[in-house]
């Protein structure tokens, strides 16, 4: 455990970056923004949310995945990438990151870029002591103080800050910043004002509904009796629930190129759009917008789910909810389906 | 941790002109390294990624048949993008081949069955793999009858025509070609459109016998209730899907039917299989 003063924070996020590339919070004009340090820059830990997920720091929008000269190409030298840390991460967006890799690392295939990330990413998460209105994450296995997939994890105690390190990447971390452990016989007061706070704000959740298994009804039957074409009545297939979550993972590969010099990129895609199961004859098995919808939300809520046994493909961020044009609920799309799950 | 994204870089070594309309042109690839033709091992059914510098990369099915040892072909339908471009390449141009992925067919597991093949348009391509494979010698023992019921929209739109001619004479093979529709009085085989010949073509299903169906997905559908008649079961038919893809591994997302993933999962799945899933091809 550590405690760090709000007005030391700098000197350490300085003196991590000596060793680091630093992620982390910071203001824009738009609200928050997860992004990537620059020296000297401190990750600005009042923040509530972050527009667009963090999954950037393992999977940005646009990576290179060749560079071409002519006809020849190389990769990108991915063994040399630096340490990097995700400061002030929220839980369930750490806990997202743990989702993307059961796509990113298979045991038929490994993508490289995602995993030589992750593996060099050290997540030191922030608590949220007041958690935001359409935060679920407690429904989804996780929560506003969860410490699962964090290698340290950070409290608002007002004027300071308390870590507790949870991994020895966490621990390597804390020696970098120069954060020394409080005396063991401070320990346990700060450990019950942790225990205290996390408490008040997992009460203060108002979506405590189990979020998690469809086990019972068949994927066929929910796919086929749920009215999803009044479920997705307002969708828009605008894509934005999809670029903006944190778990998910599709893209599309394209090559750029000015004259000789070309690369190949990896970008961020969403099933929400008609082009991206179009096949080529123009024949396209989810040609309507509520067959998107559909697929979305089955890819969430049931596909996922039963492939891995690992709970949805959602952890309740709320990005989604709060940003849909049209007012689509996740929760309430798992409601209906769960009704199905009633009735069948 | 190796690029699963990394091409094998190969040039062109022959290019053919397949179709009158000069739509559809059959590519030859040589691999540049030797390991990499090692580590390129695949079965007929399996598909690749071409991968032209610069244009892009495209999904094709392996037309040529792993005895065809030292080459590699497809044939590639000029549509789009990168498929326009490929057709105005050049013998001894370079490109990259990334693969091989998806199952492939499991022959294999159909040793002593009666095998129906049927295919529409250039989705026949990884069916000439089939063919090629299981028409050399040590191999045909192996099977029962082997029948085949191509089709494409007229005559100069036929894949393979010398090889076509060749199987036509062949022991071993029933060849039952038609064409959606022809002028042409003298032509010697079935004019109509796949699922009807293959109803009246066909043998039936002795209950010993798998159906391999390989086309667009019109053909696909109207086909279906025909192997039904002919006695086929839904466990006995085979199906190669093409659901659009990017990655080709299973982790863009983009060709998935319900959980599965066509270019990991398949493309080749039994249509008992499909039939427990959402069935988005
Ligand atoms: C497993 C598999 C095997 C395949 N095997 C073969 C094969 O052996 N031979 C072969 O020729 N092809 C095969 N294909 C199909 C092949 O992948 C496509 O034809 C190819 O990707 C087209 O690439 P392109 O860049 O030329 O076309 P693109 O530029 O991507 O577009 C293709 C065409 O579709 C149109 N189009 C694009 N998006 C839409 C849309 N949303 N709605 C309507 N039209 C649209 C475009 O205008 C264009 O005419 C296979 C596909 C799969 C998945
Ligand atoms: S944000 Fe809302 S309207 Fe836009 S695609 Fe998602 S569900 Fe549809
Ligand atoms: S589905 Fe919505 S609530 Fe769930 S993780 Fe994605 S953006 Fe957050
Ligand atoms: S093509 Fe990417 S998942 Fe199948």
């Amino acid at each position: 455990m550590i405690i760090i003063n709000k007005t030391d924070l700098a000197g350490a996020m300085t003196r991590a970056q000596e060793t680091y590339l630093l992620s982390g919070p910071v203001e824009t004009f738009h609200g928050h923004t997860f992004r990537h340090l620059e020296p000297g820059q401190t990750p600005d830990l009042s923040y509530q949310h972050t527009l667009v997920s963090p999954k950037a720091v393992v999977f940005p929008p646009s990576d290179p995945l060749l560079t071409f000269s002519g006809n020849d190409w190389t990769g990108p030298d991915l063994a040399g990438l630096p340490p990097q840390a995700a400061v002030g991460i929220r839980p369930y967006d750490a806990k997202a990151l743990h989702l993307l890799k059961y796509n990113f690392d298979t045991p038929e295939y490994k993508d490289p870029f995602f995993l030589s990330r992750f593996e060099n990413l050290t997540l030191v998460g922030l608590a949220e002591n007041q958690p935001d209105p359409a935060n679920f994450s407690t429904s989804c296995g996780t929560g506003p103080f969860d410490e699962t997939g964090l290698d340290m994890l950070l409290v608002d105690l007002g004027d300071a800050l308390a870590g507790k390190i949870l991994t020895d990447k966490g621990e390597a971390f804390a020696r970098a910043a120069g954060l020394v452990p409080i005396p063991a016989e401070k320990k346990t007061a700060v450990a019950s004002t942790i225990a205290e706070l996390k408490t008040r704000a997992e009460k203060s959740m108002t979506s405590p509904r189990e979020f998690g298994s469809l086990d019972p009804v068949s994927t066929l039957d929910l796919y086929e009796q749920a009215d999803w074409e009044a479920l997705a009545f307002g969708c828009i297939n605008c894509n934005t629930c999809t670029f903006v979550c944190p778990t998910c993972w599709c893209f599309d590969i394209q090559d750029e190129a000015r004259g000789q010099k070309g690369v190949r990129l990896k970008l961020w895609d969403s099933c929400m759009s008609a082009l991206y199961s179009a096949h080529a004859s123009g024949h396209n098995p989810r040609q309507q917008g509520w067959q998107r919808f559909r697929n979305r939300f089955m890819h969430k809520l049931k596909y996922f789910a039963d492939k891995y046994g690992a709970g949805p493909m959602c952890v309740g961020c709320g990005r989604c909810i709060r940003l849909c044009p049209a007012g689509i609920d996740i929760r309430t799309i798992h409601q209906a389906l769960s009704r199905l799950e009633a009735v069948t | 941790m190796n690029n699963p994204y990394d091409p094998y870089p190969v040039t062109i070594k022959e290019i053919k002109t397949e179709t009158a309309d000069r739509s559809l042109k059959t590519f030859t690839f040589a691999f540049i390294h030797q390991a990499d033709e090692a580590a390129f091992s695949y079965r007929s059914g399996q598909f690749a990624m071409l991968s032209v510098p610069r244009v892009g990369e495209i999904p094709i099915g392996i037309a040529s048949a792993p005895s065809e040892k030292g080459i590699v072909k497809f044939t590639v339908f000029k549509t789009g993008k990168v498929t326009t471009f490929l057709h105005n390449m050049k013998q001894g141009d370079v490109m990259g081949i990334r693969g091989p992925m998806g199952n492939g067919f499991p022959l294999e597991q159909m040793t002593k069955k009666n095998l129906l093949i049927i295919g529409g348009g250039f989705a026949f391509t990884t069916l000439r793999s089939t063919i090629i494979t299981l028409m050399q010698p040590d191999v045909r023992d192996q099977y029962g009858t082997i029948d085949v019921v191509y089709g494409a929209r007229n005559p100069g739109m036929l894949l393979y025509q010398d090889e076509l001619d060749q199987w036509c004479r062949q022991p071993g093979i029933n060849m039952h070609i038609t064409v959606d529709e022809t002028d042409d009085p003298d032509w010697p085989h079935h004019t109509g459109f796949v699922p009807a010949v293959a109803g009246e073509c066909a043998p039936e299903s002795t209950g010993n016998s798998v159906a391999i169906v390989c086309g667009p997905p019109v053909m696909i559908k109207f086909t279906r209730p025909v192997l039904a008649d002919l006695g086929y079961g839904d466990e006995n038919i085979l199906m190669s899907l093409e659901n659009r893809m990017k990655c080709g591994i299973g982790m863009c997302g983009r060709c998935n039917i319900g959980q599965e993933l066509v270019c990991r999962d398949g493309p080749v799945f039994t249509l008992a299989y499909l039939n427990k899933t959402p069935g988005e091809f």
